[in-house]
């Protein structure tokens, strides 16, 4: 028993980080139909930022609490992946907003090569161990272990994940973004300023890919140039399990991602006689997105069929 | 440009230019041979890419279908081949029997002693056309469940595929022993034409002798991947002037118009998938003759995006335009090892940036700027490509040059 609560809080960990990056996925789906291949990347740039901010800090002010540094490296780290993912808007897919469909996918495989190769050039070719500055000692809830760094982690994607649904229902850019998603044309002729919209979209979703990026980067205590590549994916499959265009339903499809790979992991090896090990961690994603996909191409909470040719 | 290989304006300069061309693709070996055999070795796996090229360029140039993880069916073509010749299926057996004794002995009883021992050592007529179909068969299995889907998802499940491909070779090697994990699996049987190894007889240091006549085994692997290649064109070439080759291109034009104008699409792009990924899995095949090694470590995802980027940057579902891109970006990088490092040395005084990092950057560059100026690609198809006799009528500008 103890072991499957301790699945269940693992599997809330990971599902919270794959919800955050999620939603960069699929605001950017919603507004621009379109997926941002790259954003995996950006993810990875936020916990290369991230460990270099947090490396200064160290040396700075090597006295102040954990919590106040991991902070100060998301706040450092945010502007830059806004940046990032604001530039390859900007460059890669803007023009390309009337293009055939395959030509800003194929972009986006381009940019995502090109942020893999400069942060290969920035920080090096192998894996960079994160700097623990969070207390080691875990706490015990019901019979499982949870980390400070994990706490943390769920208590900032609850909290900016509120914060974005408050921003998306109350404010008067949300309501701009709500009807873009809807319909860009009829949103333009009742004045919303589609390409700010667009920015926005994206500046959010860089956000929330920083906050994952250097909060993986805590978690796992190591970042790597190719590290954006997986997590993208799975984020996306999230995406497309809670329904893609929907921000519940990235939200609700990161968690239940995160669940079904750690409860998946944990229990394959008892399944399949000890054929497949935990080694296999990453099938899951894409089992579960094959299969909603076949079953159900628009997801949990999709109200929007896939199908449009 | 696009016309110097149109057969009905031109025919003349058209059967020159392939002559010339001929001769050139077989003296090169020749030639390059007394420089080292790197040369011919690099060559050989530039025909390997272009064959690739030409297999995805089925998928994506022709039926618009976006697969980012058509380096799997390359892997599944070698990985079946290393299994049926090499003696990693006693490697096999041997595991089933010890973890599992029942399917362990059943199997024994089935294969007998000697495979037990040897392994499969099965002919290459039977291997090459196995690989095909055993790619294709899966190349089908995953379109299936993304064919009623928009583009963009097929291009995420086809990602994911090949990670799970990549996940199950490195895997595979606990508790029961198949690919032999990230090892690699060794010493697969060279090919064997009519009894002559391509690979030279033991002994004979890689020397092949056709007759009496001795040439490298490097050159006679790239005859035989030259005919391939050459064999793989005309397909290609063929099937792009078929009525299956239209609805491709229907499919990826419009869809929907595809689908009133009697197409059943979902056939057609299943048959497309099918098709691409059975040539990948000739070329996987004929990879792992070649290496007689193979490992996950050649099918990454940065395989994949090579692939697609020849594709893309030459031109894609233009024939001519795909051996371009895939000439150009399988020289590519050996152009910029033999030069990169040398020049940077020579300005700087040490290498600042590596020869690996550069291709990357110019892949990446490539992808981003050909997608953003040249949609069409380097060499792009004539625009009537679809309605083959429209142009005829107008002859070509005197240049020569048609802006396509």
């Amino acid at each position: 028993m103890d072991t499957f609560i301790q699945q269940i809080f693992n599997g809330l960990i990971l599902g919270s980080m794959y919800a955050l990056v999620a939603l960069g996925y699929t605001m950017v789906y919603g507004v621009l139909n379109l997926i941002n291949f790259a954003h995996g990347d950006v993810l990875m740039i936020g916990a290369m930022v991230g460990l270099t901010i947090l490396k200064i800090v160290n040396v700075a002010a090597p006295d102040l609490p954990g919590v106040v540094k991991l902070i100060i490296a998301i706040v450092g780290t945010i502007p830059v992946c806004i940046a990032v993912n604001v530039i390859i808007e900007r460059v890669a897919y803007r023009r390309l907003r009337n293009a055939p469909r395959l030509a800003p996918l194929i972009t986006a495989i381009g940019v995502s090569i090109l942020l893999q190769t400069f942060a290969m050039m920035i920080w090096g070719r192998s894996p960079i161990s994160f700097p623990q500055v969070m207390p080691s000692d875990s706490y015990k809830l019901m019979g499982a272990l949870i980390s400070p760094t994990q706490v943390m982690l769920l208590v900032l994607a609850a909290a900016s994940m509120v914060a974005l649904v408050f921003m998306v229902e109350k404010t008067k850019m949300g309501r701009a973004m709500r009807a873009t998603a809807e319909n860009p044309r009829v949103a333009g002729l009742m004045g919303v300023d589609s390409n700010r919209v667009i920015v926005l979209t994206f500046a959010i979703g860089a956000a929330l890919a920083a906050i994952a990026g250097v909060m993986w980067g805590a978690t796992y205590s190591s970042a790597q140039f190719a590290m954006g590549f997986v997590p993208g994916l799975k984020a996306f499959s999230a995406a497309v399990l809670g329904g893609i265009g929907n921000i519940y339903g990235a939200m609700l499809g990161g968690i239940l991602l995160g669940l079904i790979e750690s409860l998946g992991a944990g229990y394959i090896g008892d399944l399949t006689g000890n054929f497949l090990g935990s080694q296999y961690q990453d099938i899951f994603a894409f089992v579960v997105l094959i299969i909603v996909l076949t079953l159900r191409p628009s997801g949990i909470m999709g109200e929007r069929v896939a199908d449009r040719a | 440009m696009a016309h110097y290989f149109d057969l009905k304006q031109n025919p003349r300069r058209t059967y020159t230019g392939l002559i010339l061309i001929g001769v050139a693709l077989i003296m090169f070996p020749f030639i390059a041979q007394n420089f080292g055999n790197s040369w011919v070795r690099i060559m050989d796996f530039a025909l390997l890419y272009i064959m690739l090229a030409l297999g995805l360029n089925i998928v994506v140039g022709f039926a618009g279908l976006l697969d980012l993880g058509y380096i799997a069916f390359y892997a599944l073509g070698a990985y079946v081949t290393a299994l049926l010749a090499s003696p990693q299926f006693a490697a096999v057996l041997e595991s089933f029997v010890n973890n599992y004794p029942a399917i362990g002995n059943a199997l024994l009883w089935i294969f007998g002693p000697e495979i037990a021992k040897d392994g499969i050592h099965m002919s290459y007529w039977f291997i090459v056309p196995f690989s095909a179909a055993f790619a294709a068969l899966f190349g089908a299995l995953l379109g299936a469940p993304t064919l009623k889907l928009r583009g963009d998802y097929l291009a995420i499940v086809t990602l994911g595929f090949g990670e799970i491909i990549r996940i199950f070779m490195n895997n595979l090697n606990a508790p029961v022993n198949i690919t032999n994990g990230p090892q690699g699996i060794n010493l697969i049987d060279p090919i064997r034409i009519f009894g002559v190894s391509l690979g030279g007889e033991p002994g004979s240091r890689a020397t092949v002798f056709i007759g009496d006549f001795p040439i490298p085994s490097v050159n006679a692997y790239y005859f035989l991947f030259l005919a391939l290649c050459i064999a793989i064109i005309f397909v290609t070439v063929r099937l792009q002037h078929s009525r299956l080759g239209r609805a491709f291109v229907a499919i990826r034009e419009d869809e929907i118009a595809a689908k009133a104008m009697g197409i059943n699409t979902r056939n057609v792009k299943l048959l497309a998938f099918a098709l691409g990924a059975s040539f990948g899995g000739v070329a996987g095949s004929m990879f792992a003759a070649f290496q007689g090694f193979v490992s996950p470590e050649s099918f990454s995802l940065t395989e994949s995006i090579a692939v697609l980027a020849m594709v893309v940057l030459g031109g894609m579902g233009h024939i001519p335009g795909v051996i371009l891109g895939g000439v150009i970006l399988a020289a590519l990088p050996e152009i910029l090892r033999h030069t990169v490092e040398p020049v940077q040395m020579a300005i700087f005084g040490k290498v600042l940036i590596d020869a690996e990092v550069l291709r990357q950057l110019l892949y990446g560059l490539a992808m981003v700027l050909i997608m953003l100026n040249r949609p069409a690609g380097l060499w792009p198809a004539p625009k009537h490509e679809d309605r083959p006799d429209a142009d005829i009528d107008k002859p070509a500008p005197a240049t020569g040059v048609v802006a396509a």
